[in-house]
């Protein structure tokens, strides 16, 4: 199959792409939703994250992607932990129409047939695990779908229970879903599973859009030519996010931000903590990838709306969108220095 | 070379006949147009076939609109004869299931052999070819979602049965749109990444008739030549056309004029000028290319017209839907006829391909089209035709449409899905056989144990349920009142028939009240209608309100809300109860109609009672989102209809 088109070829959407590089950095933020309108590219976001984040070093021959530094899985028939290989990060698609068994796992029918041994065929949340799930219209998937993959993601293990087998394997990934709110709603259990939310459009400047064409057709026409130009572009997010990784535990917290972030929930009426949280998380991502000793205003406010839009509480009674609200909330908190 | 001239021939031509097009619309809405005209029409379309036949995979497929007909089906049997031989052409059903469509477990065989076997899916087997697919507007979003995954990689991916699949596959799409109504039309995601849009809806049977039958066959024919031989030698060609910097500006320039959402359509306008240039024996795109393909691909996606520039100067947009932009844009017909200002520092319109493009492409927007944006102003709708999709299905196992099949106990009253299990049991049939009964397994005895069951699931229609919020204060609407009070007893007899329901609320003095909660029973509609006293002063916000508050509930249920309100507008109550202070209750009634608006998948229906249109009242419509209906004169049998116009309508949405 045809190379993806590289991320840092992206024209604009910059919100879009600072989320899915906080995903990267530290993926306890908990997943990216992309909602937005029809071909503005976010599906060519996703799918382009695998050539840009650094390969991981995995046992060879895992069907887990298992780290050489985690206790051995069960039934992963990987004999000796000696040999590691690199392997690029996993960038899963959930295709709309996948059957429960593939997303699960089940039963290796052709293993029990032939030589009548019960073994375990892994499904896509073993080979997400290190990696991203990705969903495109994740509102349309499946309801029983959608309530397994929340218990997953929350838990970060699979069970499975099925055709008299017994597994736990640990699954743990960042879920990627996006969709166009034109065609239906995400249940709100399912929301408040992502940690970051983006709204994506089409760009609104003349000279952005002829950039956005030009480059696709460059890119349709002699991908390999179009890659190779944006090779050290690439490179150089790439070592940006190995370092900011590297940093993120030194970043600092001050009782200042955590200030900031809690008065912005409370303002905006969030429901529980998770809000506070991942905004924390997210912002020190953030300051990690920019380089900072610790987490700032500057860290802080671009991200509120990513990280709080989906969180809010319809109010009947406020006709603006969620994003104005949040920016309303920001410019207040942030302007009582 | 015949190719050469016939493209350009066909731009001039058409040119002209969209220019008396332009200049004569009250000639076309008699419907007294003349076949030169459709000879245009027609080579148009088939320009579109030539193109997708040079390059399907680029330029993905295309929407035919038309019913069942002779133009249709001559539009795909020219298609089809411009394709190289061997080409696979596949009619895919729009109820199709998942295994067959994408890939899976192959039934028989599996049974046959004992041993899992994959199938290849229809859209795998359409590799290099075309795949049809009639009824096009009946497609689920679920299928389209699918098929446009499909398109964008490439590939078909299987994840089903216990396989993992993976097939190349690239074919063009044709979408056989067969829609009446304006709601009922094929999905937007998918047309969306296909590059023509044809509109054969209006073409006349008598065109396509022989001479000798009073028809106009021969010339239909002379008017397009492009042969197989001119496609195939186009394919080879195709690679090496050059397109400057300049097209893709000029391209992208006029979607921009035109409100061209998503940014598919620029590229696919510039493979189709590839295309053209191809076809034409040339190995750069020439202006005339350019203009022909803003012609086909940009025009019937225009979502206004270019005299009005967007905001500009790097202001952000508004984040609003195209829709609404449009419909700021009421011009008068004659006015389009005007080349396009530029419009100086947002674009370098300088350049004379952007405003040949520009130019030819806004003369072609399809008549139909042109009257839709003009009119996009009178009737304010918030919501695009595919909201709340999902929101208004409810899911169940015992009644409604089929939708699929889920394991599961039979026990719990659950219908059985006998294929499904079948399907599923069928790998196991040999293991079990020898492990049953220590091999004394009888030959064509099917074992089927409790996990293979699958049962049906369903999808059911929501409820539709219609609200009437009625104005029964002192003013006007006094005499409204008897003509709602008919209005909801004919709403009701009809409601026997369609299984939907009726809920009353009224508002008069100083509050709302719940007349009627929704309900299917005529008696306790006519006995609580009928005590419905007028008089008093126009609590409007508070009437808002209370339609809000039992939506909401009512949406939430599931069920499918339509809400007609009927008032004059003249809020002067406030929503704490207080009478005189008119700005107040105006200021009231206006947040209230604003979240209104908040609740999803609502349609509104605003009649405006007072006796001339009041702009008021028109403002509250816009303000909520509804369809602003000024009757100052209305009875209650034009009323029923205007309301089951609009509940067919959000029916429509709901699909």
């Amino acid at each position: 199959m045809s190379q993806p088109f590289p991320f840092s070829a992206i024209v604009g959407q910059e919100e879009m792409k600072r989320a899915m590089i906080i995903a990267a950095i530290d993926p306890s933020v908990g997943g990216v939703l992309i909602l937005g309108d029809r071909g503005t590219g976010k599906s060519t976001a996703v799918r382009s994250l695998a050539a840009l984040l650094p390969k991981i070093r995995v046992v060879a021959g895992s069907r887990y992607n298992a780290s050489p530094d985690a206790p051995a899985i069960a039934g992963d028939e990987v004999a000796a932990k000696a040999k590691t290989i690199m392997v690029t990060v996993p960038v899963v698609d959930l295709p709309l129409g996948a059957t429960e068994d593939r997303v699960v796992g089940a039963l290796d029918l052709e293993r029990a047939l032939a030589r009548g041994e019960k073994a375990f065929e892994p499904g896509l949340l073993a080979r997400a695990n290190r990696g991203f799930l990705y969903i495109d219209e994740v509102n349309l998937l499946e309801d029983h779908l959608v309530d397994l993959l929340i218990d997953v993601a929350a838990s970060g293990e699979n069970v499975v229970e099925r055709e008299g087998l017994s597994i736990r394997h640990p699954s743990r990934f960042v879920l990627i879903g996006s969709g166009n709110p034109e065609e239906g709603e995400l249940r709100p259990q399912l929301l408040d599973r992502f940690g970051l939310s983006v709204e994506v459009r089409t760009p609104s400047l003349l000279e952005e859009r002829i950039e956005v064409v030009r480059r696709r057709d460059q890119f349709e026409n002699d991908s390999a030519a179009f890659t190779a130009k944006w090779k050290s572009a690439q490179d150089k997010t790439r070592r940006h996010i190995v370092r900011a990784r590297e940093r993120l535990q030194t970043v600092q917290v001050t009782d200042a931000a955590l200030r900031r972030s809690a008065s912005l929930c409370m303002k905006l009426g969030t429901d529980g903590l998770r809000g506070e949280l991942t905004l924390i998380r997210a912002a020190r991502a953030l300051a990690a990838y920019a380089g900072a000793d610790s987490v700032g205003d500057e860290h802080l406010q671009p991200l509120a709306a990513s990280v709080l839009r989906h969180r809010l509480r319809r109010d009947p009674l406020d006709d603006s969108g969620s994003t104005a609200r949040v920016q309303r909330a920001v410019d207040e908190i942030f302007a009582a220095v | 070379m015949q190719t050469n001239t016939y493209l350009s021939d066909a731009a001039q031509s058409s040119k002209a006949t969209l220019l008396v097009a332009a200049g004569d619309r009250q000639e076309l809405r008699d419907g007294a147009q003349n076949s030169k005209s459709w000879i245009a029409v027609w080579q148009l379309a088939l320009t579109a076939a030539a193109l997708l036949a040079v390059d399907p995979t680029r330029l993905c497929g295309v929407v035919i609109r038309s019913r069942i007909g002779p133009a249709r089906d001559a539009w795909l049997r020219e298609f089809l004869q411009m394709l190289p031989a061997g080409a696979v052409v596949k009619r895919i059903p729009s109820n199709i299931a998942d295994g067959r469509l994408l890939g899976g477990l192959d039934l028989a065989s599996t049974l046959a052999t004992g041993r899992p076997v994959a199938e290849r899916g229809v859209l795998a087997e359409c590799d290099g070819g075309v795949a049809i697919f009639p009824m096009a507007e009946r497609m689920s979003s679920y299928m389209a979602a699918k098929l446009a995954s499909v398109i964008d990689s490439g590939m078909v991916v299987v994840e089903r049965d216990g396989f993992q699949l993976r097939h190349e596959t690239a074919f063009a799409t044709v979408l056989l749109d067969e829609g009446i109504e304006d709601d009922e039309s094929a999905s937007v995601a998918l047309a969306d990444r296909l590059a023509f849009q044809v509109d054969l809806s209006d073409f006349p049977a008598r065109m396509l008739r022989e001479e000798k039958d009073g028809g106009n066959a021969g010339e239909l024919a002379k008017a397009f030549a492009v042969s197989l031989d001119d496609v195939i030698a186009a394919r080879a060609g195709i690679r090496e056309v050059k397109v400057s910097d300049e097209v893709i500006e000029a391209l992208t320039a006029t979607a921009y004029a035109l409100g061209v959402g998503g940014m598919r359509a620029p590229n696919l306008a510039i493979n189709a000028a590839r295309a053209i240039a191809a076809l034409n024996g040339r190995a750069v795109v020439s202006s005339d290319d350019v203009q022909l393909a803003g012609r086909l691909i940009l025009a019937p996606r225009a979502t206004r017209l270019p005299q009005s520039p967007p905001p500009e100067d790097g202001a952000p947009r508004e984040p609003q839907p195209e829709q609404e932009q449009a419909q700021q844009q009421v011009q008068t017909p004659a006015e389009n006829q005007a080349p396009p200002e530029p419009d100086e520092d947002a674009t370098n319109v300088d350049q004379p391909l952007e405003d040949l493009v520009l130019a030819a492409t806004a003369a072609a927007i399809p008549e139909k089209l042109l009257l839709k944006l003009m009119m996009q102003g009178s009737a304010s709708r918030r919501v695009g035709k595919s909201s709340g999709s999902s929101g208004q299905m409810r899911n169940g196992s015992r009644r409604g449409r089929a939708a699929g099949s889920v394991r599961g106990d039979i026990r719990s009253g659950a219908r059985i899905n006998i294929l499904a299990t079948l399907r599923a049991a069928a790998p196991w049939q040999r293991l079990r056989a020898q492990s049953a009964a220590g091999g004394l397994a009888r030959v064509g005895r099917l074992h089927i144990r409790k996990e293979d069951f699958r049962v049906n699931r369903y999808q059911q229609r929501a409820e539709t349920t219609t609200l009437f919020v009625v104005d029964a204060s002192g003013s006007s609407a006094l005499n409204r009142l008897a003509e709602a009070k008919g209005a909801v007893e004919l709403l009701l007899a009809d409601c026997y028939i369609r299984r939907d329901r009726v809920g009353v609320i009224a508002f008069r003095g100083r509050a709302a009240e719940v007349l009627l909660p929704a309900t299917r029973s005529l008696v306790r509609a006519k006995r609580s209608l009928a005590g419905l006293p007028g008089g008093g002063g126009t609590p409007l916000a508070d009437g808002i309100d209370a339609a809000r508050e039992m939506a909401e509930a009512l949406s939430r249920r599931g069920d499918t809300v339509v809400v007609v309100m009927l008032t004059d507008g003249k809020a002067n109550v406030a929503r704490n109860g207080v009478g005189g202070n008119r700005p107040l209750a105006e200021a009231d009634a206006l947040s209230a109609a604003k979240s209104l608006r908040q609740i999803n998948g609502l349609r509104i229906l605003f009649v405006d009672t007072s006796p001339t249109a009041n702009p008021r009242a028109e403002m509250l419509a816009d303000a909520m989102g509804a369809t602003y209906l000024p009757l100052p004169h209305v009875g209650a049998r034009t009323l029923m209809n205007a309301v089951q116009v609009a509940g067919s309508m959000s029916r429509a949405a709901a699909k």
